[in-house]
């Protein structure tokens, strides 16, 4: 009995880790840029499939990918900043809304016409092989590492964003970006910036779930969905509401899966209409 | 007037005449419909696949049956129920579709075939699954060409709890397939002397995480888990069971696995797993020759589906040319008389109830030392002869009763 819970709790955790890495990057991307980035999801599967691509092709290993995929990712983020996202400042977020959709289906689409959608297999990386057992379940190696490596990251970014320097001029940028130009900071360019940050996160995601998922152009759109839910429930924009937020819903999860396993994959979205009915904002977030 | 009157006459009578002496073709053309999963999850099994291998089919023929043009369309179902009827009727009443084929994933194909019934025109069945298929929802219009559950539990099941897997533990697609290929297995499963110790259904398609359902499958202990899913659900389970270790102490049953799952699984991870197939490609030399065709077309060999798509296809088109007309009762009624010899079946015979019996194969993945070159994932352990792979006439199927 407490064997089942402890393992599923576990489970709810890892997977809890994936929710707060992917709602922490379209957190900062709405809290600043008031977009929300329907093209997440594509974007971390563009992250897991560059990362199968730079193996394949080039010999270029987990740890390289690691590096370099978020590199590369982001990079297509601020030429979609650049290039889409500018041209829609000041209107209606819902603009921004459906040109990330657009984008999403568009980038789907192309690694499906590209891959067929069976997906490929990435090898977990040698030295992350193997599990420890911890009497109630087996924990590979890898899983615990996804874990260690989200909340290492996450916490990360919310420290810089929230007791830094730089990430005063970001929330200043969210509150008044006119005032913080006027002050001599260049704020297209880290508009454009955040936009990549947030993009890359999406990507080093994506590497980090190639070995445990089939790197197929569709896992990203199978995620999205709670990942939005999670940044709705942590309050939209929110930094820390969607790093304990994403933790938390992996926690409800695994939970569920233990009283009521049908109700699991619905759960996520029950506690969403919960929350927007008593806290309109979200959990963590303030009105605006 | 009256001698106008007469002329006409005349001439109807005439054409009457000429139709009866001539074959018969309606709308002067044969228009098979595939109707598949082209973008979604099974797209890669069949799909895009199944259109290629049935206009490998129609070129094969030399593209005219009883002197009249082929034309293929196809469409995408979408795996849902109420797309594929309305495609389905929208086919037949404002195409004139002749015969619908693949209708891959079991719901889709139970949603089309009292359509094509109703409107007696023909459907043949590649991608599906269920039994109910030839069983209570069984029509006499439809052939069940390539596999059913019935065939893929006898095939894996049996010969699992023979080598002494006798305890299952199922992960369930759910929906009507998976419950099917769960039912069904458990049956032979119980019938073979081992007992079912439970069942996780998991919603699909759309699950990628399998752990916790794998956590509970380790909890009951069984030495087998049957993983009754297919496509990237069962790729998924595969790997993490692996991942947690699950496939130390428990082995693993797919019951329905694709050559495509081998192929993005990897032999590393799928190696020594048993499962039943319809077709392999590198079985012998007609089924070489095919699919390297297939593979100079779609750069991938040919799973049991679209290989499946083409020898029905093949053998509508040879019913038509025999019986001299594309009515759909005659085309049946020829279509049964004749026994399937091609690279896909050696003597496969249609039943009353719809089901095309023949050979089904019990085959070993080979592990990566083993393996030659690409796409070279099988070892044929057992050929399982048409009568013991396939169940015996349905007596819950109203045509066979009557």
């Amino acid at each position: 009995m407490i064997q089942a819970l402890s393992g599923q709790l576990l489970l709810g955790l890892i997977n809890g880790s994936f929710y707060a890495l992917l709602s922490l990057g379209l957190a900062i991307i709405f809290g600043l840029l008031d977009v929300v980035n329907f093209a997440h999801g594509a974007q971390y599967m563009m992250g897991a499939f560059l990362a199968w691509m730079g193996l394949q092709y080039l010999g270029i290993g987990y740890w390289w990918a690691l590096l370099l995929v978020p590199l590369a990712v982001g990079g297509t983020g601020l030429i979609v900043e650049r290039v889409f996202l500018r041209r829609l400042q000041g209107l209606d977020p819902l603009y921004g809304l459906l040109l990330t959709f657009g984008l999403a289906l568009v980038i789907e689409g192309a690694f499906h016409h590209a891959y067929g959608n069976s997906g490929s297999p990435y090898p977990v990386p040698e030295s992350l092989r193997g599990g420890f057992d911890l009497g109630f379940m087996y924990l590979p190696k890898y899983r615990a590492w996804v874990v260690l490596v989200s909340l290492a990251v996450s916490l990360g970014s919310w420290f810089v964003i929230e007791k830094t320097r730089l990430g005063s001029y970001l929330r200043a940028g969210t509150e008044n970006p006119k005032l913080l130009q006027a002050f001599g900071v260049n704020v297209p360019i880290m508009f454009m910036l955040t936009y990549g940050f947030g993009v890359a996160l999406a990507a080093f995601a994506g590497v980090m779930a190639a070995p445990i998922y089939q790197v197929t152009p569709m896992m990203g759109s199978s995620l999205i969905m709670v990942v939005f839910a999670v940044v709705v429930i942590g309050g939209m924009g929110s930094i820390l509401g969607s790093i304990v937020t994403g933790i938390g819903v992996g926690l409800v999860e695994g939970l569920t899966k233990f009283i009521w396993p049908q109700a699991a994959s619905v759960v996520v979205f029950v506690l969403m209409a919960l929350v927007l009915l008593v806290r309109p904002a979200g959990l963590f977030g303030r009105q605006k | 007037m009256k001698s106008r009157f007469a002329v006409i006459a005349a001439l109807l009578f005439a054409a009457g005449l000429a139709s009866a002496a001539e074959p018969k073709v309606s709308d002067d053309a044969v228009r098979i419909g595939v109707l598949t999963d082209m973008t979604g999850y099974y797209s890669d099994l069949a799909g895009p696949g199944s259109v290629e291998a049935a206009r490998m089919a129609v070129d094969d023929f030399g593209g005219k049956v009883l002197g009249k043009p082929i034309a293929i369309v196809s469409a995408d179902h979408q795996n849902k129920a109420d797309v594929s009827s309305t495609i389905a009727r929208k086919w037949f009443d404002e195409d004139k579709v002749d015969v619908i084929v693949d209708l891959v994933s079991s719901s889709t194909a139970l949603a089309v075939m009292p359509v094509a019934a109703e409107k007696k025109r023909i459907t043949l069945l590649s991608g599906p699954a269920t039994t109910a298929i030839t069983g209570e929802k069984c029509t006499p219009y439809n052939v069940h060409w390539t596999y059913n559950n019935w065939a893929l539990a006898n095939g894996t099941g049996r010969e699992v709890v023979k080598q002494g897997g006798d305890t299952w533990y199922f992960l369930t697609a759910d929906y009507v397939f998976g419950k099917s290929l769960e039912e069904d297995t458990a049956a032979v499963v119980k019938a073979s002397g081992g007992k079912v110790l439970g069942a996780s259904r998991h919603p699909s398609p759309g699950t990628t995480d399998f752990s916790s359902f794998l956590l509970q499958a380790q909890a009951s202990g069984a030495k087998i888990i049957g993983l009754a899913n297919a496509g990237a659900d069962t790729v998924n389970a595969i790997k993490q069971a692996n991942e947690f270790g699950i496939t130390k102490k428990q082995n693993l049953a797919g019951l329905l696995v694709f050559i495509s799952d081998i192929n993005s699984l990897g032999l590393p991870t799928a190696k020594g797993m048993y499962l039943t197939t319809a077709f392999y490609w590198d079985r012998d030399d007609d089924s070489r020759k095919w699919s390297k065709r297939f593979f100079e077309k779609t750069k991938r060999m040919p799973t049991m589906v679209q290989a499946g798509v083409y020898s029905a296809v093949s053998h509508y088109l040879r019913a038509i040319q025999a019986a001299g007309t594309d009515d759909a009762d005659a085309v049946m009624a020829r279509m049964r008389e004749t026994p399937v010899n091609d690279f896909f079946a050696k003597n496969g015979r249609i039943g009353p109830d719809g089901l095309h019996r023949h050979d089904m194969y019990l085959v070993q993945v080979k592990t990566p030392e083993e393996s030659k070159y690409p796409w070279d994932y099988y070892k044929i352990a057992k050929v399982i002869p048409a009568a013991e792979a396939f169940p015996p006439i349905s007596d819950k199927c109203p045509n066979v009763k009557k």
